[in-house]
C-alpha cells in the first residue's frame, strides 16, 4: 500500500552526477525549473527533453524509476490536461459538441503544459534520486548562508528538515507494520464506502501518531544528552568542496539557460 | 493431515528494484495439528517474513502456503478468513494498541469477525484471563499500562479470535526475566486449554529450549535445521557457524563432556542438566 511512495528515494551511486557538490546539483536544478517555465516552443521543450535524456542515461538509474515517480501525480497531469484542453479559445476549432469545444490552441497548449510538468517532476526526481537526503539538506543550509545574517534560523530549518527527510521511511515502515499488524487482527483497509475506509484508518493513524510522538521525544532527549544546542560555532563532519566538475556543471547551466532564453526570444 | 503446509514458498522483497533480496528461499515445511513449534534464526534469517506468509499478510512470490490441505491465497475472502484461524502476533505488538479501553482493543480482532455483542464480550474476558490482563484495567486506556501490561492486552486481542494456530513473533522481546517467563507460561497454557497449534519466533534459546517440541532453524531464507530440541541443539558446531547460540545449559554439558564427564545428550535446560548431574553423581562419578 505505502510501498508507491518515491518522495527523498535515493538511488545510490558512483556516477557523475551522484559525485556533484549537493550545492551545485541544487543551483542546476533551479536553473533548469527556470528554463523550462522560460520555455516557449516545441524546439525550447526538445532542447530541455535532450538535456534531461543525457542527465538520466548519465546517472545510470533505470528510466521506469522515473515512470514509477510519475505516477502519483497522473491525476494532476490530467487534470491540468483536460482544463487547458477545453478551456482555450483561439485557433480553429478541432471537435465540438454541446458546450465543449477544443481548438487546436487548445490541443496545443494542453501538451506543453503536461510535457512542463512531467519534465520537471523528472528534473527533480534526477536531484533526490542522485542525492542522500543528508548532502541535501547540507547543500542547503550552505546555500542559504548569506539569509543567517539576517538573523534567520537557518541552521534550525535545515535541521528540521534534515529530521523530517529522515524520519520518512521510518514512519512508513511503521506504518506498514501497524497496518499489516491490525490485518492480522481483521481490519480492512481496502473495501467499504468511503465513510467506512476512512474510519478503518483509525487502528493505523492512532498507533501512528503515538510512536511519532515518542520517537520526537526520545530524539529530543538523545539530541540534548549529546549536548546540542543549535548552529552557534558548529563544525561540520562533512565539508563540502566544489572539484572544477561543479564549476564546469555550474557553466554549462548557465548556458543553457541563456540558450533557451533567446530561443524564447525568437518564439521558439 | 498437516494443519499448515508450505510447498516451495519462495518471497522476494523489492524484486527489481534497487535493494532487491531473497528474503525466502524454497522453504517445505509441514507443521501437524497441536504441534509446539520454535523457529529460530538470527536477524534477516527469513523467519519473520516467513511467519507472515502463514497467515497471508504476504503473498508468496513462487510457491504455496496450504492451511488444511486449501491455498490461502486462492481468493480475498479465503485470504481474510484465514486472518482469523492463524493469529498472528506481532514483534512488540504493543504498538498497535489503539482504543479508548483495554476491553475495546481486545475486542478489534472478534468484532472484526463479526460476532455477536455478547460472544464478542465473552471472548474479551476469556482472552484476558488466558493472558493474565486483570479486569479492574478493561476500563483503563491501553496506552497508560506499563510495557509488560500493554504487551499482554496486545496478545489478548489475537487470542480474543479463538486462532487454531497462534504465532507469535518474538514475544518475549525486550521483558524483564519475571515478565518473558509468564508470557510463556500464558501461551502454553493457552495451548493446553485449546489444543492450539503454536508457532513460536525467536531468537532467545532458552525459551525455546524450555517450551518447544521442535525447532526449525532459518539462515539466509532457507532451513538448515528442523527436529526435536535434543537433535537440533546437538549440532553446536552448525549452529555457531551461522551465528547462533545455545542454550547455557546445552553449553555446560559441552563442556563438562570437553573435561571427561559423561553427560547425556539431550541435556539442553537447566532442569535437565541437573538432573543429569544430580543422576552422576548419585553413581560416585567425578562430580
Amino acid at each position: 500500500m505505502l510501498k508507491d511512495v518515491t518522495l527523498g528515494q535515493y538511488f545510490p551511486g558512483t556516477s557523475f552526477i551522484h559525485r556533484l557538490d549537493p550545492r551545485t546539483k541544487l543551483i542546476a536544478t533551479f536553473v533548469y525549473i527556470a528554463a523550462l517555465f522560460v520555455a516557449k516552443w516545441y524546439v525550447s521543450y526538445a532542447v530541455v527533453l535532450a538535456l534531461l535524456i543525457v542527465c538520466i542515461t548519465v546517472s545510470g538509474i533505470k528510466p521506469s524509476a522515473f515512470f514509477r515517480g510519475l505516477k502519483p501525480i497522473l491525476f494532476i497531469i490530467i487534470f491540468t490536461a483536460v482544463i487547458n484542453l477545453f478551456a482555450t479559445k483561439g485557433g480553429t476549432v478541432l471537435w465540438n459538441w454541446w458546450k465543449l469545444t477544443i481548438t487546436s490552441a487548445g490541443a496545443q497548449l494542453a501538451f506543453l503544459m503536461v510535457a512542463r510538468i512531467m519534465l520537471l517532476i523528472t528534473g527533480t526526481f534526477l536531484l533526490t534520486y542522485t542525492t542522500t537526503p543528508m548532502a541535501l539538506t547540507d547543500g542547503l543550509e550552505l546555500l542559504l548562508e548569506p539569509i543567517k545574517k539576517l538573523g534567520a534560523p537557518v541552521h534550525e530549518f535545515s535541521m528540521m528538515m534534515s529530521i523530517a527527510l529522515r524520519f520518512i521511511p521510518t514512519l512508513i515502515e511503521e506504518a506498514d507494520k501497524i497496518a499489516s499488524a491490525q490485518k492480522a487482527r481483521g481490519a480492512d483497509f481496502e473495501t467499504g464506502s468511503l465513510t467506512e475506509r476512512a474510519k478503518a484508518l483509525l487502528p493505523l493513524l492512532v498507533p501512528l501518531f503515538v510512536s511519532a510522538f515518542r520517537r520526537a521525544d526520545e530524539l529530543a532527549v538523545a539530541m540534548e544528552a549529546r549536548c546540542y544546542h543549535g548552529g552557534e560555532g558548529r563544525t561540520r563532519m562533512k565539508k563540502l568542496t566544489m572539484c572544477p566538475a561543479d564549476w564546469a556543471t555550474l557553466i554549462g547551466s548557465g548556458v543553457f539557460l541563456a540558450g533557451i532564453i533567446v530561443l524564447a526570444r525568437y518564439g521558439l | 493431515m498437516p494443519v499448515i503446509k508450505t510447498e516451495s514458498l519462495s518471497h522476494v522483497y523489492g524484486a527489481g528494484g534497487p535493494f532487491e533480496s531473497v528474503a525466502l528461499d524454497n522453504v517445505n515445511i509441514e507443521i501437524p495439528q497441536g504441534a509446539f513449534v520454535g523457529i529460530i534464526g538470527h536477524t534477516g534469517s527469513g523467519k519473520s517474513t516467513f511467519v507472515q506468509h502463514l497467515n497471508g499478510l504476504l503473498a508468496p512470490t513462487s510457491g504455496r502456503v496450504l492451511l488444511d490441505g486449501e491455498d490461502i491465497n486462492a481468493d480475498k475472502k479465503r485470504r481474510h478468513d484465514t486472518r482469523f484461524k492463524v493469529g498472528l502476533v506481532f514483534q512488540y505488538p504493543e504498538y498497535q494498541l489503539f482504543e479508548e479501553t483495554v476491553a475495546r482493543d481486545i475486542a478489534f480482532g472478534p468484532r472484526n469477525m463479526k460476532l455477536s455483542k455478547d460472544e464478542v464480550s465473552a471472548r474479551v474476558r476469556e482472552a484476558a484471563f488466558f493472558c493474565g490482563v486483570s479486569e479492574d484495567l478493561f476500563e483503563r486506556s491501553p496506552l497508560e499500562l506499563s510495557g509488560g501490561q500493554k504487551r499482554r492486552v496486545a496478545i489478548a486481542g489475537v487470542i480474543a479470535m479463538r486462532p487454531d494456530i497462534l504465532v507469535l513473533d518474538e514475544p518475549t522481546a525486550g521483558l524483564d526475566p519475571a515478565g518473558c517467563a509468564g508470557i510463556l507460561k500464558n501461551i502454553s497454557d493457552y495451548r493446553a486449554a485449546t489444543g492450539a497449534t503454536v508457532v513460536l519466533v525467536s531468537h532467545s534459546m532458552e525459551d525455546v529450549a524450555r517450551i518447544a517440541e521442535r525447532l526449525i532453524v532459518f539462515d539466509e531464507g532457507r532451513v538448515v535445521m528442523d527436529g526435536s530440541p535434543a537433535e537440533v541443539f546437538s549440532h553446536t558446531a552448525q549452529l555457531r557457524a551461522i551465528g547462533l547460540d545455545i542454550p547455557a545449559a546445552a553449553d555446560v554439558a559441552e563442556k563438562l563432556r570437553a573435561l571427561g564427564v559423561p553427560v547425556p545428550d539431550g541435556c539442553y535446560t537447566v532442569e535437565q542438566l541437573r538432573d543429569a548431574v544430580l543422576a552422576l553423581r548419585k553413581e560416585g562419578g567425578t562430580c
